[in-house]
């Protein structure tokens, strides 16, 4: 039986840089695992390379056993696959619950031509689709910002709109790229206790990217480290702290007197 | 209402119906075109030579002529389309002075560059009207819906778009498709008004006309884009006793409003919400 979500040997050259190389690991259902590693080990190349962005040079993105390297984005996406982005992609100038909705509506359709004509299922739908992008918002507690443009928002709660809006998407499995970066403390903390909570209440299997140790060690249970592009350890907090060749990424080569 | 007064507002929903479509596709999908008037061309011509060698009644010819509009921008728009980036502003350009070469040198279907005369001038103001008001409801509809949203993601950023779930090629096609229809529709509107036309009517500086009045309008901004319109069809009129001159102004129109609202008359706001708002922060 395989995994839930699996990365077999997953690699991917820029040029003469090899951005991720032979990259393995796998992640049960409902688990919250983490991905660090220092600046540039290829922790955004590997979103990219599972949802589609890039094409893998070679190795597979295990999905529920079916490989997502040869799809398009899009197809990622209703296979039950949402992301979000480390420089924050809201549509700055539509408004917060309109960015919610341009997701939401996947799942909520009518056709075209109820569209067109305003009758039939788009009353209903329109209004549904308006609900559960509210319901959503108040989650991450923006409710009161609905009808604001997204591009005038504090940065912080860009990024809480970002994850609402990929939880509009229904996904299974959810990737969070960087979701605290340029966060002060209390944001972060506010932050952790959002991503516990949609862990638990939507039954999400979650993978987050960080470079910040102390973060990804507070949440996760299951770390993946990288660094130049390859895994260096794997573990539980405890392990991963402990590991020798983590210590060298993050504080530099011990010098032996 | 005298048949001057007519004659204005019977071209003024022409225009507004083909810069409607071109709104579509540049104010809400993003991409610009710079050959549109092709569309018009190709409705105009269709639905001529159905009504004149076929006896087709105006009305079904007028539909089919928005018909051929579609089927030949969805043939354009696939290889075009499918690239991000301003592939089809570029195509559109080769595609509006192809066809309007075709129109000119196929003399035996479109009788050349000396125009199709004897139109039947089924485009009363009724009509035309009818035909505005019917279509503009369907845009404001199409765009306060599920597509409408599709098109603004593509536009915003196709990156999110397609994490999101839209396929960003297909959404870009249907959009064309759709403006095409509008801008053939206009096309055939504007034949029935004239009772004569003629290939050099379709050139670059009408497709160039149709776009300018969008971004003038406000891109994004479907009342912008007929308001827009309305400005620009008046103006152009109106000082149509001092001949040339009159360009003059278009112009100057044009030059003023860009310097002083970049983002057009209407930025991305429509008219009803807009107003709304503005009550709305009078009372609070």
């Amino acid at each position: 039986m395989s995994a839930f979500f699996e990365l077999v040997h997953l690699t991917k050259n820029f040029g003469g840089v090899q951005a991720v190389s032979d990259l393995s690991f796998a992640m049960e259902k409902g688990e919250l695992a983490g991905l660090m590693g220092p600046n540039g080990a290829g922790k955004t190349t590997v979103f990219n390379l599972i949802t589609g962005v890039y094409d893998p040079d070679s190795g597979q993105a295990l999905f529920k056993g079916e490989d997502l390297g040869p799809l398009k984005t899009y197809q990622v996406t209703a296979k039950g696959v949402a992301r979000t982005f480390q420089n924050l992609r809201l549509f700055q100038r539509s408004t917060v619950v309109e960015n919610v909705m341009t997701a939401a509506q996947q799942h909520i359709p009518y056709g075209f031509v109820e569209g067109l004509t305003h009758l039939g299922r788009w009353r209903s739908g329109e209004r549904a689709i308006r609900a559960k992008s509210m319901e959503l918002l108040d989650r991450v507690g923006l409710a009161d910002r609905a009808n604001q443009a997204a591009g005038t928002l504090p940065y912080g709660h860009q990024r809480r709109l970002e994850i609402a809006r990929a939880l509009a998407l229904e996904p299974e499995l959810l990737l969070l790229d960087e979701p605290a970066a340029g966060m002060n403390a209390e944001e972060v903390n506010s932050l952790n206790a959002l991503i516990r909570n949609i862990h638990q209440d939507f039954g999400l299997t979650i993978l987050v990217i960080e470079h910040h140790m102390d973060l990804i060690m507070e949440i996760c249970k299951h770390i993946i480290c990288m660094n130049f592009g390859a895994k260096i350890a794997e573990g539980t907090p405890e392990d991963i702290q402990a590991h020798p060749e983590v210590l060298k990424a993050y504080l530099g080569e011990e010098e032996t007197a | 209402m005298s048949g001057y007064t007519e004659g204005i507002i019977t071209l003024l929903c022409i225009n507004a119906i083909a810069a409607m479509g071109v709104s579509l596709l540049t104010g809400f999908t993003g991409i610009f075109s710079l050959g549109h008037a092709a569309y018009m061309a190709l409705g105009a011509y269709t639905t001529a030579i159905l009504t004149i060698q076929h006896g087709i009644h105006w009305f079904p010819a007028i539909l089919l002529g928005g018909g051929v509009a579609v089927i030949v921008a969805y043939l354009i728009g696939i290889p075009t389309l499918r690239l991000m980036g301003d592939y089809y502003s570029i195509a559109s350009i080769g595609l509006g002075e192809a066809i309007r070469l075709i129109l000119e040198n196929w003399q035996s279907v479109t009788r050349g560059a000396r125009g199709y005369p004897g139109i039947d001038p089924y485009t009363t103001l009724p009509v035309a009207l009818g035909f505005f008001l019917v279509l503009a409801l369907c845009m404001f509809n199409i765009i306060n819906s599920r597509f409408g949203r599709a098109c603004k993601a593509c536009r915003d950023d196709y990156i999110a778009a397609s994490i999101l779930g839209f396929n960003t090629a297909r959404i870009r096609i249907y959009s064309l498709a759709i403006s095409a229809f509008y801008c053939g529709v206009a096309g055939a509107l504007l034949g029935g008004f004239l009772s004569f036309i003629q290939p050099v009517m379709f050139d670059m500086m009408k497709s160039t006309e149709l776009t300018s009045v969008v971004v003038f309008g406000g891109l994004g901004s479907l009342s912008g884009t007929i308001l827009g319109t309305a400005v620009i069809t008046l103006v152009t009129e109106l000082f149509r006793p001092i001949s040339q001159y009159r360009m003059l102004i278009y112009g100057a129109v044009l030059v003023v409003v860009m310097v002083l609202r970049p983002e057009g008359i209407m930025g991305n706001r429509e008219f009803i919400p807009w107003i709304r708002s503005l009550v709305g922060r009078k009372k609070s």
